[in-house]
């Protein structure tokens, strides 16, 4: 009989433990989310004194690259530029990161591997701005740089963040190359990557700006939709736009992976030339498409040049000729001279426009 | 009635071809050879990543190692972990304490392992149907309630609970929770009628309920112990990792499940303990350090996992297959016992 009535009691009492030692962690008082900063207590940038500006260029250094996603075409694009800076400079670059661009946790498993192997510099695009921190000033304490490039962390999680272009620049610019295909009318949708990404949603709040002037007024802003910078969910997201909004003139889309496949359907589509896409895309990814007249005109940095700029300035960190306080100048090999700016942020420079007259000139 | 509830007498010969004592055996030899061989993995910060990053499967591991040696199995376990952090990560956003979010969590882990357990056992659908349907349904149910946003401002007491260590020791202080589950875990599998029964059942399930066990209720309390203990590794991992997503844990249900088959839980049920699903889940999760550590691709790490885990489905099968002939070899020289016939 014991057997009979045992197990649920026993499993009962089990579960109640669970739930109890789950209470128990939970603690005293009510933490909300009002009454916490939240924001990560940060080591604070390191100190100037020790800075030496002509301090020589240390070799032997390992850079390690760990981007938002591997295998993704514009990353190898600009970790490869990286790679020529790395070691033109005389240190070692590797590689790391997770095959999907949503995987946050394997990211922080990827930043606690590299502070294990003790790397000098971890040049990092977060897939999320808060997610890193904790690991990424693990790393800090542990005496590695931390660098983001093309998407931010918080500034307390990171030296120095290398900006493609000021977010502002692109966000106006995308919206005044879709005005000028569109005639200054009609209704436009967004095709943005993760709903989370920092530099999407930085370039979205611009373009949102820049369309409340006035020349812009005939111009409707109907949807951010989110690809997640996967091919496949970004090609149903354009379908899913054009079957929604009929009368849809223009798609911005500010990722090289959502133009791709939003350029992909419409070519193959009956909206092919009457509906307008432009936003960030590579040359390589986009000439067919301004070639056969479904694309007029997007733009983008030069992204092996971000990565390259990455590179040095890992190196400029590691080698103490900067801390990465704004106003701190270094030298980024053979591409010039770099003033840190506000929150410690280096911009790369203007974004290039590329269409049918120059795009043959681009190769990445 | 208590024939059938005790576990079959062991000898000396048999014990060294367990399976699990050679996943044991393997993981000590493992650990001894990277102490040796590897650079940085020997260190106290190395070992709480090694110990932090596994302590999501090995404390699923836990419940899921009952449900299996019953029969059943859960593949709901990473969605439920994702839907709990999503829920954590949208009450969070609306502004409740997280001491009210946490316990809300828990009771939406009993709902989900009540969901799967009563479909199991009232509807007699096979678990792993079941729980397939639940895997996408409760990610489904996660996305919608978080969107595709991630919530990473938890209160920073909490997240340094998740990641911290005791002291300047290697040992995370969530291992200190978990420690308590498992000896909770080992008393109730191995030392209570709950353990004989579940066992019992996993053998041969008509001939459990004929004994009077009542097999439904146990099934269905496995079901809602392995939900409310994936919740809470929901609310673990969003804390851990700083970051509640609605794909959160994506996938971990295979690296529960690989952890525990390595360990020698008979996928069949009736067979395996604790300590050998254990040791399985410490030796793919010090696997995986060590591959990271000497730079393996994370490719290659997905292919030596999966490689692993046919072998762990075969091996153990193996095993018992040389012991019985070592056993027929022993019985052939005595008059054979007309029980082996049936095995």
């Amino acid at each position: 009989m014991s057997i009979r009535t045992a197990p649920a009691r026993r499993i009962a009492a089990a579960v109640a433990v669970v739930s109890v030692v789950a209470l128990g962690a939970a603690a005293c008082g009510g933490t909300t989310k009002d009454s916490s900063s939240g924001s990560s207590s940060a080591p604070s940038a390191g100190s100037t004194a020790s800075v030496d500006p002509n301090a020589p260029v240390k070799k032997g250094l390992t850079i390690a690259y760990l981007p938002k996603q591997v295998n993704n075409p514009y990353f190898t694009t600009s970790d490869n530029g990286g790679k020529k800076a790395v070691e033109a400079a005389g240190s070692t670059y590797k590689e790391v990161g997770t095959s999907s661009g949503t995987d946050t946790a394997g990211q922080v498993s990827y930043v606690n591997t590299l502070t294990q192997q003790q790397v000098s510099a971890i040049a990092v695009s977060a897939q999320d701005p808060g997610a890193l921190c904790t690991a990424l000033n693990q790393a800090r304490k542990n005496g590695v740089k931390v660098v983001t490039y093309d998407s931010d962390t918080n500034p307390t999680c990171r030296d120095v963040f290398i900006s493609q272009a000021s977010s502002e620049d692109l966000g106006r610019t995308e919206v005044q190359l879709m005005a000028k295909q569109i005639g200054n009318k009609g209704q436009i949708a967004i095709l943005s990557a993760a709903q989370t990404a920092t530099n999407q949603n930085a370039w979205i709040g611009f373009m949102k700006d820049e369309l409340k002037k006035p020349e812009y007024k005939d111009i409707q802003l109907v949807k951010v939709a989110y690809g997640n910078d996967d091919a496949q969910q970004s090609f149903q997201q354009t379908q899913g736009l054009l079957q929604q909004y009929p009368n849809l003139k223009g798609i911005i889309s500010p990722t090289t992976v959502g133009i791709k496949a939003a350029a992909q359907y419409l070519s193959g589509s009956k909206y092919k030339g009457k509906v307008q896409l432009t936003g960030l895309g590579t040359p390589n990814d986009m000439r067919a498409y301004v070639n056969n007249g479904t694309v007029q005109s997007f733009e983008l940095w030069d992204p092996a040049k971000l990565g390259a700029l990455a590179g040095y300035t890992a190196i400029a960190l590691a080698s103490g000729q900067i801390s990465g306080a704004p106003g701190q100048t270094y030298t980024a090999g053979d591409m010039g001279s770099f003033t840190i700016g506000q929150d410690s942020t280096v911009v790369l420079g203007k974004p290039t426009v590329f269409d049918k007259a120059n795009i043959a000139q681009f190769n990445f | 009635m208590t024939d059938l509830a005790k576990p079959a007498p062991r000898t000396w010969g048999r014990d060294a071809l367990r399976w699990d004592t050679v996943v044991g055996a393997l993981l000590v030899v493992l650990l001894v050879l990277s102490f040796s061989f590897v650079d940085n993995f020997g260190n106290a910060l190395n070992l709480s990543f090694l110990i932090g990053n596994t302590l999501p499967i090995a404390l699923i591991a836990l419940p899921m190692t009952m449900l299996v040696v019953s029969g059943e199995i859960d593949l709901s376990v990473g969605s439920t972990v994702g839907l709990s952090g999503a829920v954590m990560g949208k009450l969070w956003n609306e502004g409740m304490a997280i001491e009210t979010i946490i316990p809300i969590c828990v009771l939406l882990g009993v709902v989900c392992g009540l969901v799967n357990g009563l479909l199991v056992t009232r509807l007699g659908l096979p678990s792993l149907a079941v729980t397939i349907g639940t895997l996408a349904a409760y990610r489904g149910i996660a996305q919608i309630v978080l969107g595709s946003n991630s919530v990473t401002d938890f209160p920073q007491q909490y997240l340094d609970f998740s990641s911290g260590r005791i002291g300047g020791t290697f040992i995370p202080q969530a291992a200190v929770p978990w420690a308590v589950l498992l000896v909770i875990a080992v008393v109730v599998l191995h030392a209570t009628p709950v353990g004989r029964s579940l066992f019992a059942v996993g053998a041969s399930q008509e001939a459990a309920r004929f004994a009077g066990v009542r097999v439904k209720r146990l099934k269905l309390s496995m079901f809602v112990a392995t939900g409310t203990v994936s919740a809470l590794t929901g609310v673990f991992w969003a804390l851990h990792y700083a970051s509640a997503r609605y794909d959160n844990a994506t996938g971990l249900e295979l690296s529960v499940i690989a952890g525990v088959l390595l360990g020698g839980i008979d996928f069949d049920g009736g067979k395996g303990t604790l300590g050998g699903a254990i040791a399985g889940v410490f030796l793919l999760g010090a696997l995986q350090n060590v591959m990271s550590l000497v730079n393996v691709s994370a490719q290659s790490q997905t292919l030596i996992t999966g490689v692993l885990l046919v072998i762990s489905v075969l091996a153990p099968r193996v095993a018992r297959q040389a012991g019985r002939a070592r056993a027929r070899r022993k019985s052939a020289e005595a008059p054979p016992p007309a029980v082996l016939a049936t095995t």
